[in-house]
């Protein structure tokens, strides 16, 4: 009977917790945005501007998601195959983008290619611009979500050895094959993990992203950007209308990232 | 000679995994590569696959060398200690990879996968995946995929150490027949000496990096050339004091001897046959080993080890016996020599 | 790159392929986007002397800010240890109706844009919000005071520690806790002495993860911070002041000190986990 009773208590009281915590904020947004009814909701998000913003936020996103994806594999390839001295240090290296804030994510380009920054004189002789513009843009993106791929990638490609691919590799096949068709199926569902959380963290990124673009409305500004800049011009309904699109965004990853994990606990089995 | 290797030397850190290692192997033969673990058989046997480089000598396949021949070129087939079956693949694609890398085509991939399959009696389990086989069929497997390309070299790496000891004996077997059916010239590492003698056509014994012996079981087993390959081979009980035994001199340049179960022989005191050749002695222990008991003796000291018939009279625990010893070997840190019962031998002359 | 090249195939000669070109991949992608940007850090600081350098990390409006972030970072994260390891526990041990969603919903803070999160909190706690507006009336204001940074940072480490818990939990063998019962421990003692022993080095990895990113955190803290010198002013905060005044050299300082504190903060745990792991084999 007790034992019952602190069951039920603990139960209500986690519930509560992420209830408070994680369903209300939600709940926030989708009411604040539909308070001033539909039509004014529609009208915030298909606004030039936020238009604007959500495709320079795809656009940025898709390519992170690309590189990061590349290096993840070849990262995984590497530190998992092979051995080597020094695999330590560089598995920690590709970590180091956790354990550094967004701002600073932000910074260290401004201090590359900024006004101040040693390869501004090049960009300038080239007439290439990287900070307060798009490329600026995507490489603090690609900064923060670095290791995301590759840390999913690599614990699994270990559990797994490298007998396999040893076997095939004895047989005279190639690298691409033996990626193909014995690592791969291995990882797939991995690297759909590593991949849906990268694309959540590169598509919601605020601080990294908010030091390096200048906030050129319909230019630089990224979805996350306008969301601000809305907020702080006090049009609270356009802003949580328009952070509605990336709270759906984010419900579907979630979903998404479930099935996968899911499938990627199944395959461990 | 098939295969050679001449001097070969690798060193891993402070480990000499092969010391001056020189061999070389008859086309079509089958050869256990018998060891302790750490003794650098594995290493041997990768070396010749290409899966290491030797620090310095040469590898020698069929004449050529093929030290700088990359893995794949060697023309050899290999086979993994946990068969590294792709786990993703069925049964029929594991065996098909190899032809497939090599372009082959179609019709005769799927033929030659056919006949593979006949050759391990795994006909009807084409569609299936690694994980819905047992031990011995993934093993079975294993060997397919490896002789698939038509190998010219057969290499496994403890071929029989993932599977239960039920099934590891029909294996052998299995195996040994198979092999020389296909008539494939095969090295296989084990550190088992029971699993070698009965498979291998020739052993090659190492320890700690350098080959003890070479040789075919039986001539191992009768005339061990190293103090490590007599206490190796066989069951050996190590004695230090044997002088006390009857028949036996001491010699002083020789400390240990070594004593095989087989190599003891017990009766009842009262039927007692060579009295100048045995000595009496106390069963001290008996153990039911399904087939037959095994007696723990001690003869002045001496303890000994031997196997009898449950079909000879029974004993009893503290039974004072008369214990006859063949012959025995005698050893130090370098040598070995084959001792033969000095009083027994006079005494068969007197009986003829 | 050709001879760092060569210099890995000799110290590799697996037959596995594709050393050289993944491992120069590798290394050139981190050194382009992580480590080369980092090191600018040093190139910028290298025209300061270390008095100024010093003078500007000292700075009595940035040691409020240290004092905010490092106290709010804190107590989030320890009111995070203790819901993570209750959440971890009831999603392990107990079947209820909603939990596989509550278990889905953990990672909202890590799917939900920073940015959305932070206005939606400060809307939420606002003296007009459905939370906020409870407060208010006891005269506890929420949104732009420290309490507010604080709930911002739980919101954001709430998958840090539950997710570093729950492995642990699930691998740990009911049948541990079955045989202390069987010998007559009551519930809770089982819990303290049984369990909480086994899951503290990852509630400890946990704590120090969700320190580490709450210390770091913007888009989430900033809107409900408000920006207040010496009351509300966090350390990521006084770095963009600082870069919006172009005064890039402060900016870099107090990112450096940061920078520095975050790795020593995983350094500490990295090493406690080792002791207490080492502790655990016995």
């Amino acid at each position: 009977m007790r034992q019952k009773l602190v069951k039920w208590l603990l139960i209500v009281l986690g519930t509560a917790f992420l209830g408070v915590m994680l369903v209300l904020p939600l709940a926030t947004v989708l009411v604040y945005a539909l308070r001033q009814g539909w039509e004014t909701f529609s009208q915030a998000i298909a606004e030039e501007y936020a238009i604007k913003a959500l495709n320079l936020t795809l656009l940025a996103t898709f390519i992170t998601v690309i590189v990061n994806t590349t290096f993840g594999v070849f990262a995984a390839w590497a530190i998992s195959k092979f051995q080597f001295r020094g695999k330590q240090v560089l598995t920690a290296l590709i970590d180091i983008p956790f354990s550094i804030s967004p701002i600073i994510a932000g910074l260290v380009f401004i201090l590359v290619f900024g006004r101040i920054g040693w390869a501004y004189p090049l960009l300038e002789a080239w007439n290439i611009k990287i900070v307060f513009a798009l490329p600026g843009i995507v490489l603090a993106t690609i900064f923060v979500t670095f290791p995301f791929v590759s840390r999913e990638l690599i614990p699994l490609m270990e559990a797994q050895g490298s007998d396999e691919e040893e076997a095939a590799a004895l047989m005279g096949a190639k690298g691409l094959l033996i990626f193909r068709k014995v690592t791969l199926p291995h990882i797939k569902w991995g690297l759909l993990y590593g991949v849906i959380l990268c694309t959540a963290r590169a598509l919601g990124e605020f601080g990294a992203v908010s030091v390096v673009s200048g906030h050129l409305r319909g230019q630089t500004n990224t979805l996350p950007l306008h969301v601000e800049i809305l907020f702080n011009e006090f049009k609270l309904t356009a802003a949580f209308a328009v952070s509605s699109i990336l709270v759906l965004i984010a419900v579907i990853i979630l979903i998404l990232r479930n099935i996968v994990e899911y499938r990627v606990k199944r395959e461990e089995r | 000679m098939y295969v050679e290797l001449q001097d070969i030397n690798k060193r891993f850190g402070t480990y000499q995994a092969a010391d001056h290692v020189s061999f070389s192997i008859e086309k079509g033969k089958l050869i256990g590569l018998l060891g302790p673990s750490g003794s650098g058989k594995t290493t041997i046997l990768r070396m010749i696959a290409g899966l290491e480089i030797p620090d310095s000598g040469d590898i020698l396949i069929d004449g050529r060398r093929v030290n700088d021949l990359p893995a794949s070129k060697r023309g050899i087939g290999f086979v993994f200690q946990n068969y590294a079956l792709f786990r993703y693949m069925t049964v029929f694609d594991n065996i098909a990879f190899g032809l497939e890398v090599q372009k082959k085509d179609k019709a005769y991939i799927r033929q030659r996968v056919n006949e593979l399959i006949k050759l391990i009696g795994l006909e009807g389990l084409e569609k299936r995946h690694p994980h819905q086989l047992s031990g011995g069929q993934k093993q079975r497997v294993a060997f397919a995929r490896a002789l698939a390309p038509s190998p010219q070299l057969l290499l496994l790496d403890e071929p029989f150490a993932a599977i239960d000891a039920k099934v590891r004996k029909e294996l052998r077997t299995w195996l040994r027949e198979t092999i020389n059916k296909v008539g494939i010239t095969s090295i296989f590492v084990t550190h088992d000496q029971e699993e070698a003698v009965e498979v291998a056509d020739e052993i090659i014994i190492t320890n700690s990096g350098y080959i003890e012996q070479i040789g075919s079981p039986a001539d191992i087993y009768k005339n061990p050339a190293t103090p490590f390959a007599a206490k190796f081979i066989g069951e050996s009980i190590v004695v230090e004091n044997y002088g006390r035994l009857h028949g036996f001199e001491e010699d002083r340049s020789y400390d240990r001897a070594v004593i095989r179960p087989e190599f003891v022989r017990v009766t009842k005191k009262e039927q007692e046959l060579y009295p100048h050749a045995s000595k009496r002695g106390t069963v001290e222990d008996i153990l039911f080993r399904g087939n037959m008991l095994e007696l723990r003796l001690n003869v002045d000291g001496v303890k000994l080890i031997t196997y009898r018939s449950l079909e000879d009279a029974p004993l009893a625990v503290g039974e004072e016996v008369s214990v006859l010893i063949y012959r025995l070997y005698l050893y130090n840190n370098h040598q070995v020599r084959l001792v033969e019962n000095a009083a027994f031998q006079s005494s068969d002359a007197f009986a003829i | 790159m050709f001879s760092l090249k060569m210099h890995f195939k000799k110290q590799n000669n697996s037959v596995i392929p594709g050393f050289g070109l993944s491992m120069g991949i590798t290394v050139t992608m981190l050194s382009l986007i992580v480590l080369i940007p980092l090191f600018s850090v040093f190139l910028i600081l290298s025209d300061s002397t270390f008095r100024e350098f010093w003078q500007v990390v000292t700075d009595k409006q940035t040691i409020a800010a240290y004092k905010v972030s490092l106290s709010c970072s804190a107590i989030a994260a320890v009111i995070n240890v203790v819901f993570g390891i209750l959440l971890a526990w009831i999603l392990t041990r107990y079947k209820f109706p909603l939990r596989r969603v509550l278990d889905g919903l953990i990672e909202l803070p890590f799917a939900l844009p920073t940015a959305v999160a932070g206005i939606a909190l400060t809307t939420l706690y606002s003296g007009e919000g459905w939370i906020g507006g409870l407060f208010a009336k006891a005269g506890i204001e929420i949104s732009y005071t420290r309490i507010g940074i604080t709930i911002a940072m739980i919101f954001i480490g709430i998958p840090f520690v539950v997710r570093s818990i729950q492995p642990v939990l699930e691998k740990l063998d009911p049948q541990y806790e079955e045989a202390a019962s069987a010998l007559g421990a009551s519930r809770s003692r089982i819990f303290f002495k049984v369990v909480l022993p086994e899951i503290l080095p990852a509630a400890l990895a946990g704590f120090g993860l969700a320190f580490a990113r709450s210390m770091g955190e913007y888009g989430s803290v900033v809107f409900i911070a408000g920006n207040i010198p010496y009351e509300t002013q966090i350390v990521p905060l006084i770095i963009m002041n600082k870069l919006e005044q172009f005064n890039y050299p402060a900016a870099t300082s107090i990112a450096l000190v940061m920078v520095l504190f975050a790795f020593v903060l995983l350094f500490i745990i990295n090493l406690i986990q080792a002791q207490i792991n080492k502790i655990a084999r016995g």
